[in-house]
């Protein structure tokens, strides 16, 4: 698992020669900040951080617990959670960097989705809407009926729980899977991803080998 | 967004000798096709009539006459597939984007002949 900050997207052509959309992702050098041990916290995990805070935002407890792995306090902090019993190989202050994903083919990523504000059922859960016109007036883009009498026989119609209505959408964390990752970049700590990932452009994401294609 | 680290990513990709060619010159692509197994090449020759884009996504637009029917071809600059381009003629212009000469037929698509510095006369 690697922390970091999504660049943008381009193309690059590869190996048989065919055009392929790409994001950029500027991902490490990450610092283990903490190692997590069932002995001490009930489980076994590392945690990374990425992205020093400047000065002015630093507070006493953070600058206290990077200390411990002698480093600054981080803008990003995410846990890896190590399955069973397995011991963390990595140590306190180590440094994590985008060669951990040298023999790796696909990836997961996980950001946050950009937000969309309060948006229509059209849009959040692409519902066909209502006629432009034959006598259609003023509901062009209602999600229609909600519930009828039958949906909740015998209490009276009542609409039934995660109906599927307008409201809040995107700014959301999202897990984009199996990815192939492209190429890596070591000197300027880049890894080059197919295809999109959630976020803006210099968003926060999460990169992690994949869980269902683990090459 | 950091375009300078984008263009890193796409400078691995980008031809470095690509042959000068300008906006109203008649231009042979040698475009590699693909049919089944076999490969072989392909040369479009035509007017260029608009160059866009930057990086990755330049492209190049050529036009010519087929059949009495107006084709134009866009061509990913940096495409592997494109295997050379040839400026056979050059043809004056006072603007960037030749798009007025599909307007034109006979004739009139011609351009005046520029003797610059790159012109190969054949």
């Amino acid at each position: 698992m690697l922390l970091g900050k999504k660049v943008g997207m381009t193309q690059v052509y590869d190996e048989k020669e065919r055009l392929l959309p790409v994001t950029v992702i500027q991902a490490g050098p990450c610092v283990v900040m903490q190692v997590k041990t069932v002995e001490t916290d009930g489980y076994n995990a590392v945690q990374l951080g990425y992205d020093d805070k400047k000065a002015s935002r630093r507070t006493k407890p953070a600058i206290g617990h990077a200390e411990k792995a002698k480093t600054l306090p981080k803008k990003y902090i995410r846990e890896m959670r190590l399955a069973g019993d397995a011991k963390a190989e990595l140590n306190q202050g180590d440094s994590v960097t985008v060669s951990i994903f040298a023999e790796t083919k696909f990836v997961d990523v996980i950001g946050t989705s950009k937000g969309k504000g309060f948006a229509g059922p059209m849009k959040r859960y692409h519902f066909g809407g209502m006629p432009g016109s034959h006598g259609t007036e003023r509901k062009h883009r209602s999600p229609g009926s909600q519930a009828g009498y039958g949906t909740d026989r015998g209490h009276g119609g009542d609409i039934k729980k995660g109906k599927k209505m307008g409201g809040h959408m995107g700014a959301k964390r999202i897990t984009v899977k199996t990815h192939r990752l492209v190429s890596i970049d070591q000197e300027n700590n880049l890894l080059v991803i197919k295809g999109s990932v959630p976020g803006p452009a210099g968003g926060y994401v999460v990169v992690r080998t994949s869980q269902k294609n683990k090459v | 967004m950091n375009t300078a680290l984008l263009d890193k990513v796409e400078s691995k990709c980008l031809k470095k000798d690509i042959p000068h060619f300008e906006i109203g010159d008649i231009v042979d692509v040698h475009c590699r096709i693909k049919e089944g197994e076999k490969e072989r090449i392909g040369i479009f020759s035509g007017t260029v009539i608009a160059r866009k884009g930057r990086g990755i996504n330049s492209t190049f637009t050529v036009r010519r006459i087929v059949a009495g029917e107006g084709v134009e071809r866009i061509f990913p600059l940096h495409s592997p597939n494109i295997t050379d381009i040839k400026a056979t003629r050059s043809g004056k212009t006072r603007r960037a984007k030749l798009y007025y000469l599909r307007e034109r037929t006979g004739k009139s698509t011609k351009l005046v002949q520029e003797h610059s510095e790159h012109t190969v006369v054949s």
